[in-house]
């Protein structure tokens, strides 16, 4: 699997040799790869007037290209913002908080971002065919989606450390640019332009996934809570800046000199055990989700954290962690 | 098992939501109780049954390429979607399960032939299994203010035949109060707290019209309220919405008037009516049916049923009966029109959430029998076990089970039995095997003698209670009263109901049978371990090897990895992409066949069910 940002194609339909006979050699004569762009084929087309664009057929010929629009920027970060306002009205009734519920999408774009990324994990486990994923940027659902097809393929993703690992090389290395998308989350009326709750919709996906194989992932719910508290505000530099040229050379602060590791912290053996899941397996199998209605829920450990006691839900895991241990 | 048939069919296609375009070639067979489908491939064996009786519609379809497909919809919300490849046996599957899935006296019902290889003694005993007259005892009655009457058997009233009314209540103020509520449905006991005397009483609409009125009900509510000496007033609560509680005037009918009644608060709580949660139902299952619908139709479809606004409502009811109980300390009166619908979902689970009695086993069946059973909910009519007039079919006791559900998500640890136990007694309202269901009323039990002819469900759910157990279950004191959160976002859609039967839709893993299979491996090793102990003083040396071959129960109890397939995750895939091959399911992940209410299991000795029953029973204390 790989993932790029979109082809510079332009309004002239420009062509780099470079770039096709990088794609090229990927594939084996007569093998055939997939592209899944993760914006629809209208906007990638219109990309074209401001210089980006997509692949053209004749030009990448075993490439099969696929669009699968996934809502990112602006649009996205007003759903957040609805989804919580829905969420804190406690005078809502429930024909109200239905169509509230609906009328965000929250919930859409979770569906959307599993399906995406089941795709990509089907073309490589079932068609054993190269997947190239990207967007415009390739820095926000590019990665949503690589990272969410790692964690459904490959069981090491799914281990605590495998799991900072895929952030580490995905999210992070991979120049999501934290600092401008996780700024003031859902209760800002800065309404800052490059805001998006990219990661949180990937923490929200990996949560589903939880639910559904609540064997198959090592790590808890509690982890994913913290994560997407340190994304926004943290004691550590692991989610500073933007980039990994800024961490090194732009910011002032030299993160790696300056600021403790998040993993660091995570990983010392008091602190490890509360992020454990007590019914993990190693399932050394694909993890496929069902993308139905019905299969996803809104997540209520982050959605109602601050508004709906926790206490008869942490006694039942508490009671799970007993029993697994057989005390 | 073959010389059962009334009909085989083959070249039959069992169609779901996933597998429409390769599904494999079975038989059907349709036997005097049930219909059973075979599909049977080299490497698999799978069967699937549907009670006649839970069979609510059958419709004949288009005719397709792959033939002539019939669609089942089921009482418990499985929808069969046949092919049969020739159209005379289409005809004929179609006619014959028309006739068998709606019988037209209570003596064809299953109840009646259900035989399972038991003594009369047994059976007997199942039937005195549960006895309201413990639960009164429990509850301190008789005592000084309430007492248990057969009054009610001189007059045709459809209550039980033993009731509880206040000691301070003549015979007079009874009779008098009878002839002033609907079909003569006097205030009677459903609940006594005793921590402070405020008892939950139930009974039916006064028959007063826009002014009349009547000493002896008047008097028989100042009987219920001077009964609990530590409040000034007490609640008169009409579940009903107002507008429909002032229609019943011009009918002659209605409710309390404050100023007739001392020191009554009269309160509306709206739950509608039986025909608006008929219909409420009825779209909701739409929405289940849809195929492949985004998460907006989904959402939208919800929202359009009013089936959650529904289930709030009868909670914040059963909330607000609880919280005036224990909070207020002040007895409340319960009615709706007739006081068999909305009042006994509302009643029964005001005491779920006061008495942590009610959340165990023995609990719970005491609650079905005494607010649902007894007290005279026409099961027969509300779940349509004959054919008869389709408007009085209402899923009240649906909605009731599903409020117990939505408890059970929110307070895991506080009921003794999990979410199986609760769809299995709902299969049974409909199945009829039993008879507890049977019949509209008491005096009806008595005249289709069910005691004598039938057997009782709760011997049954007891023998399996190890798959009906809640491992996280922290015993009889962990909680006192519940206070569920009512917020909208509280109430989840419950798919393990209504879309109880697609498979695909529910978490891959299940964690309940895990943790069930945890706490049996746990019983064993200790078990073996005592064993072991006992052993010890007469070894010379040397443990045997079995001592050493234990795996920790802390080891995840999964077997084999669980292989699963993804499924379709486009409206339309590209050709390039085919659907994953379907890989049968390895593992026992089918635990339960919810379709298969065989009556081939047989059952064990019924007394000793009944000492274990005896011995687990006994509330847990920590």
């Amino acid at each position: 699997m790989l993932r790029s940002s979109q082809p510079l194609t332009g309004p002239n339909r420009k062509r780099c040799r470079e770039d096709e006979m990088l794609l090229g050699t990927l594939l084996d004569e007569g093998e055939r790869g997939f592209i899944i762009d993760t914006r629809s084929a209208q906007a990638a087309k219109q990309a074209r007037m401001t210089g980006g664009g997509t692949e053209p057929k004749s030009s990448y010929p075993q490439w099969r290209r696929l669009h699968r629009p996934l809502e990112r920027g602006r649009p996205l970060q007003e759903s957040f913002i609805k989804l919580v306002e829905a969420c804190n009205d406690t005078s809502i009734n429930m024909d109200r908080w239905l169509s509230r519920l609906e009328s965000c999408r929250w919930l859409s774009h979770v569906k959307a971002a599993l399906s995406t990324a089941c795709l990509a994990a089907q073309c490589l486990d079932r068609e054993e065919a190269k997947v190239l994923v990207h967007g415009a940027e390739g820095t926000d659902t590019t990665l949503l989606v690589t990272a969410l097809a790692q964690v459904i393929l490959d069981p090491s993703c799914r281990t605590l450390t495998g799991f900072q690992g895929l952030l580490e090389r995905e999210w992070i290395e991979g120049g999501h640019p934290f600092h401008l998308r996780c700024a003031r989350s859902a209760y800002s009326h800065a309404r800052l332009k490059q805001e998006a709750p990219l990661f949180l919709l990937f923490l929200d996906c990996v949560w589903q996934l939880s639910r559904q194989f609540p064997f198959s992932l090592e790590f808890s719910e509690r982890l994913l809570l913290t994560l997407f508290d340190n994304a926004y505000a943290s004691a550590y530099g692991t989610f500073l800046c933007n980039n990994e040229k800024e961490r090194r050379v732009g910011c002032l602060c030299k993160v790696k000199e300056n600021t403790h590791s998040l993993w660091a912290w995570l990983n010392q053996p008091g602190e490890k055990k509360k992020y454990l899941n007590p019914l993990y397996s190693h399932n050394a199998l694909v993890i496929w989700p069902s993308v139905e209605p019905q299969s996803i829920q809104l997540w209520q450990g982050l959605f109602f954290r601050w508004i709906r006691s926790s206490q008869y839900l942490d006694e039942a895991w508490a009671e799970i962690q007993r029993l697994v241990e057989g005390n | 098992f073959h010389a059962l048939f009334m009909l085989q069919v083959e070249n039959v296609k069992l169609l779901d939501r996933y597998t429409n375009r390769k599904a494999a070639n079975g038989t059907l067979y349709l036997t005097a109780t049930h219909l059973i489908y075979v599909e049977a491939s080299a490497e698999i064996r799978k069967e699937t049954w549907i009670l006649h009786h839970h069979i609510a519609t059958v419709e004949k379809l288009p005719l397709t390429t792959a033939g002539y497909p019939l669609l089942i919809h089921c009482k418990n919300f499985h929808v069969a979607h046949f092919v049969i490849g020739q159209e005379r046996d289409s005809q004929e599957v179609y006619t014959s399960l028309l006739k068998l899935s709606q019988p037209v006296k209570p003596e064809e019902l299953y109840a009646f032939s259900y035989n399972p290889k038991m003594s009369k003694e047994n059976r007997e005993i199942g039937w005195k299994l549960i006895d309201l007259k413990v639960d009164y005892q429990r509850l301190g009655i008789p005592n000084d203010y309430w007492e248990i009457t057969d009054v009610n058997k001189d007059y045709e009233v459809i209550l039980a035949q033993k009731i509880v009314v206040p000691r301070a209540a003549s015979k007079t103020v009874v009779l008098g109060s009878s002839k002033f509520r609907s079909r003569g449905r006097i205030p009677v006991l459903s609940y006594l707290y005793k921590e402070n005397n405020a008892a939950i009483c139930r009974c039916s609409q006064p028959l007063s019209g826009f002014s009349a009125r009547c000493l002896e009900d008047e008097q028989m509510l100042q009987a219920i309220r001077e009964a609990n000496p530590g409040s000034p007033f007490m609640y008169v609560v009409d579940t009903r919405p107002k507008l429909n509680a002032m229609a019943n005037r011009a009918a002659g009918k209605g409710y309390e008037n404050e100023d007739n009644y001392e020191n009554i608060r009269f309160k509306f709580i709206g739950i509608e009516n039986i025909h608006v949660m008929r219909n409420s139902l009825q779209k909701l299952l739409e929405v289940c049916e849809m195929k492949s619908p985004s998460m907006s139709d989904f959402l939208t479809g919800l929202e359009n049923s009013g089936w959650l606004r529904h289930i709030k409502a009868v909670m914040d009811a059963g909330v607000f009966l609880a919280k005036a109980v224990k909070d207020e300390k002040a007895s409340v009166l319960v009615h709706c029109s007739d006081g068999w619908d909305r009042t006994a979902q509302v009643c029964s689970l005001a005491s779920l959430l006061l008495d942590p009695f009610y959340r165990t086993f023995k609990g719970f069946m005491i609650l079905i029998e005494k607010e649902w059973v007894a007290m005279g909910h026409k099961f027969s009519h509300r779940c349509g076990h004959l054919d008869g007039d389709p408007k009085e079919v209402s899923p009240v006791f649906t909605q009731f089970i599903e409020c117990v559900w939505q408890l059970l998500q929110q307070f895991p640890c506080a009921f003794e039995f999990n979410e199986r136990f609760l769809l299995e007694i709902h299969d049974h309202v409909y199945s009829c095997q039993f008879g507890n269901f049977l019949g509209t009323c008491h005096k009806e039990r008595e005249d289709l003698k069910i005691c004598e002819k039938t057997h009782s469900l709760w011997p049954f759910l007891l023998q399996k209670k190890q798959e009906f157990r809640n491992p996280l279950y922290r015993g009889f004191t962990a909680y006192k009263e519940l206070q569920p959160n009512t917020l909208p976002f509280s109430f989840q859609f419950w798919c393990g109901m209504y879309n109880r039967f697609d498979k695909g839709m529910h978490p891959k893993q299940r964690v309940l049978d895990h943790l069930l299979s945890c706490m049996s491996q746990k019983l064993k090793l200790e078990d073996n371990a005592s064993e072991l102990e006992n052993k010890l003083p007469f070894l010379d040396g040397a443990l045997p090897a079995e001592a050493c071959s234990f795996s920790k129960v802390g080891r995840a109890a999964s077997k084999t990895p669980m292989l699963n397939t993804p499924q379709d995750y486009e409206g339309e895939p590209p050709a390039a992409l085919s659907n994953g091959a379907s890989a049968p399911d390895t593992d026992g992940m089918d635990r339960d066949h919810p379709e298969n209410l065989s009556p081939h299991r047989g059952l064990h000795n019924l007394n000793d069910v009944l000492d274990a029953e005896a011995k687990d029973l006994k509330p847990r204390h920590h």
